[in-house]
């Protein structure tokens, strides 16, 4: 089985001299397609500095870096841009959605900067996708009037819209009360067992994590366990 | 990229009062725009209208032969033969350059006139005048004769003569008087006074008197031909060509009336340059409202551009939906612009009845299609730093994970 994406001796610095900060120190990881995977680590151990570098919105210092067989170390922005809006889909923790649009038009987003135009398909998808987060009734709400919850799972939408092979969420849940969370968490887990998309969540709540199958911990910038 | 389109118009119509401010600024540089246009424009006009619109546009007058030059081979002088005083040149073919200066395109009258000087007299009191030969019908074809008539007629005919009222007064004359009239030549008419005018302008109310072509033709000896040819234009701005044009079908010397006339056209200049500077300056306050407007727009909407870019918006789409809005601006704004202008300059008066003492603004000369299209541009233009600066912007830290 070919791996989804390849992470060799990724090192990641901030900053120089005194203010120097290595977060991350020749981290080595490798993702199969339809994993279920957290990222764990306390506070400042480098989970969003790996998380947006994995995301091709950050480069590594130095390292390698590969996903579906591309190198994604020397790619251009315009290519990045590309990889992104086809393969890849984020959740973040705060500044998810466009407060300006609808709970629809947030999902259809990633489809329709891509064809230019909002398609009845795409917004046929969206739809399906809203509903499948239990969001029916809140399909054409302004996204800025949704409840913290309500907005994550829009999030978790619009991360699926294209149909991406790998979804990243940084602390999708580090904003939500429990049931919320256990809410998200359960959708993630649906999706990932019924269309085998790959998630990497990243999270500090040990509870969280157990609802992954595999838990990757990050520390001295570095994979520990 | 109707999408980028969509995004813009909904940024736009989001902060509705913050919109409805930048386009209302926009407006009113474009407002001051018009409004300039029109007042420089109408001023011009008015300008001009009192400066030339009595007076011919283009006028072609006999010429006088040279002077024969007696010159030795070394080049000293031997003798100069002087130009007859009496002798007025004339032209010989009026009657047949007449109907084909009038073909000419713009060409609105033409009067043939046979001009001179003279002496009125009437009892004891003698004055020095002008004389002007008018081909009956035509009286008003260049100076409105007519419209400047405040007793008896313009109309002139065999031994009628028309002159202002300044020479009326000094002379204590009365219509239906009986004056002579000697012309320079040395041959005098008996002729009754018909028409008394008051252009306004002293010299020719002081001196002027008009007389019947055929008169003057006694009065000078001509008989036939004319001494110059007054010719009216539709546009005054088109002395110039159509000067070159007449001089080209008749081989007559057309002098159009902008030769002469430097001081006003540079008077003119130097308001229009005046005009461009005040219109440059609302230009560059609607660039500057609206790239402070979208600057704004821009850093507040940081962490919305960090997620489009995540999601997969190029930085070409980001500059799209930023130059939109700026386009959308700059059209809104324009448009609302040019119909408060036009608006504010209905209640004044149309360019034919422009009255001293009010502002001659003329708002046929708005330029509003020009205004609109410049706003539109300089709110492009405008949008270029803030678009590419919401381009540059660094997903990472402006989502801020
Ligand atoms: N852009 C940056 N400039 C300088 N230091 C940074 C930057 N981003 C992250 N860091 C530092 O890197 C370390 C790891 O941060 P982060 O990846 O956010 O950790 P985590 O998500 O695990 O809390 C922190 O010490 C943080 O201060
Ligand atoms: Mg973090």
């Amino acid at each position: 089985m070919t791996a989804l994406l390849e992470v060799s001796d990724l090192f990641k610095t901030f900053g120089t001299g005194e203010a120097e900060t290595r977060v991350l120190r020749g981290l080595s990881l490798t993702l199969q397609p339809g994993e279920l995977a957290a990222l764990l680590g306390p506070s400042g151990s480098g989970k969003s500095t790996f998380l947006t570098i994995l995301g091709t919105l950050m480069k590594p210092t130095s390292g390698g870096y590969a996903m579906l067989g591309q190198d994604l170390v020397a790619a251009d922005d315009r290519a990045l841009t590309e990889f992104r809006n086809r393969h890849i889909g984020f959740v973040f923790q705060f500044h998810n959605l466009l407060p300006d649009f609808t709970a629809l038009e947030n999902v259809v987003f990633p489809t329709a900067v891509r064809e230019g135009r909002e398609t009845t398909a795409a917004r046929a998808r969206g739809r399906e996708l809203l509903t499948r987060m239990g969001l029916e009734a809140r399909i054409d709400f302004p996204s800025a009037n949704l409840s913290g919850g309500q907005k994550q799972r829009v999030a978790v939408a619009r991360a699926l819209m294209n149909r991406p092979e790998l979804v990243l969420a940084d602390e999708p849940t580090g904003n939500l009360d429990r049931a919320s969370a256990m809410q998200v968490m359960d959708l993630i887990a649906e999706i990932n067992r019924d269309e085998g998309t790959t998630f990497l969540i990243s999270t500090h709540d040990e509870k969280i994590a157990g609802l992954c199958r595999r838990q990757i911990v990050v520390g001295d910038g570095v994979v520990t366990g | 990229m109707l999408y980028a389109l969509k995004i813009a118009t909904r940024y736009l119509t989001a902060s509705k009062a913050q919109t409805a401010l930048l386009v209302l600024g926009v407006a009113v540089g474009v407002f001051i725009f018009i409004f300039m246009s029109a007042l420089i424009g109408g001023l011009a006009e008015f300008i001009l209208s009192r400066t030339v619109g009595d007076i011919s546009h283009v006028t072609i007058t006999a010429e006088d032969g040279d002077p024969a030059i007696l010159i030795r081979p070394d080049g000293q002088v031997l003798s100069v033969i002087e130009r007859g005083r009496s002798r007025t040149a004339t032209l010989a073919e009026a009657a047949t350059f007449i109907p084909l200066i009038e073909t000419v395109p713009g060409v609105v009258a033409v009067s043939p006139q046979i001009t001179g000087a003279g002496f009125l007299t009437r009892g004891a009191q003698v004055a020095q005048v002008s004389v002007s030969g008018l081909e009956p019908g035509r009286e008003s074809a260049i100076l409105d004769l007519d419209g400047y008539i405040t007793q008896g007629s313009a109309r002139l005919g065999s031994g009628l003569i028309v002159l202002g009222e300044t020479l009326a007064d000094d002379m204590s004359l009365r219509l239906g008087q009986t004056l002579r009239l000697q012309a320079s030549t040395g041959s005098s008419a008996v002729l009754t006074l018909s028409g008394i005018y008051d252009t306004g302008n002293g010299m020719i109310d002081a001196s002027r008197v008009y007389v019947s072509l055929s008169t003057a033709r006694t009065l000078f000896g001509l008989p036939q031909g004319v001494t110059r040819i007054e010719i009216k234009l539709a546009d005054l701005n088109a002395a110039d060509a159509t000067a070159l044009r007449i001089r080209a079908l008749t081989g007559l010397d057309a002098v159009p009336w902008t030769d002469g006339a430097e001081q006003l056209m540079e008077a003119l200049n130097a308001q229009a340059q005046t005009g461009y500077f005040l219109k440059s300056f609302a230009l560059i306050t609607i660039v500057i409202g609206v790239a402070s407007a979208l600057l704004l727009s821009t850093y507040r909407r940081r962490p919305e551009i960090g997620i489009m870019r995540a999601m997969g918006a190029g930085r070409g789409f980001v500059i799209f939906v930023f130059v939109t809005q700026g386009a959308l601006v700059g059209l809104m704004g324009g448009l609302s612009g040019a119909a408060l202008g036009y608006l504010a300059l209905l209640p004044f008066p149309s360019r034919d009845a422009f009255e001293a003492g009010t502002l001659p603004m003329d708002i046929t000369q708005g330029s509003y299609g020009l205004a609109i299209t410049l706003t539109v541009i300089g709110a492009i233009l405008a949008s270029i730093l803030p678009a590419r600066a919401a381009a540059r912007v660094d997903p990472v830290t402006a989502i801020g994970q």
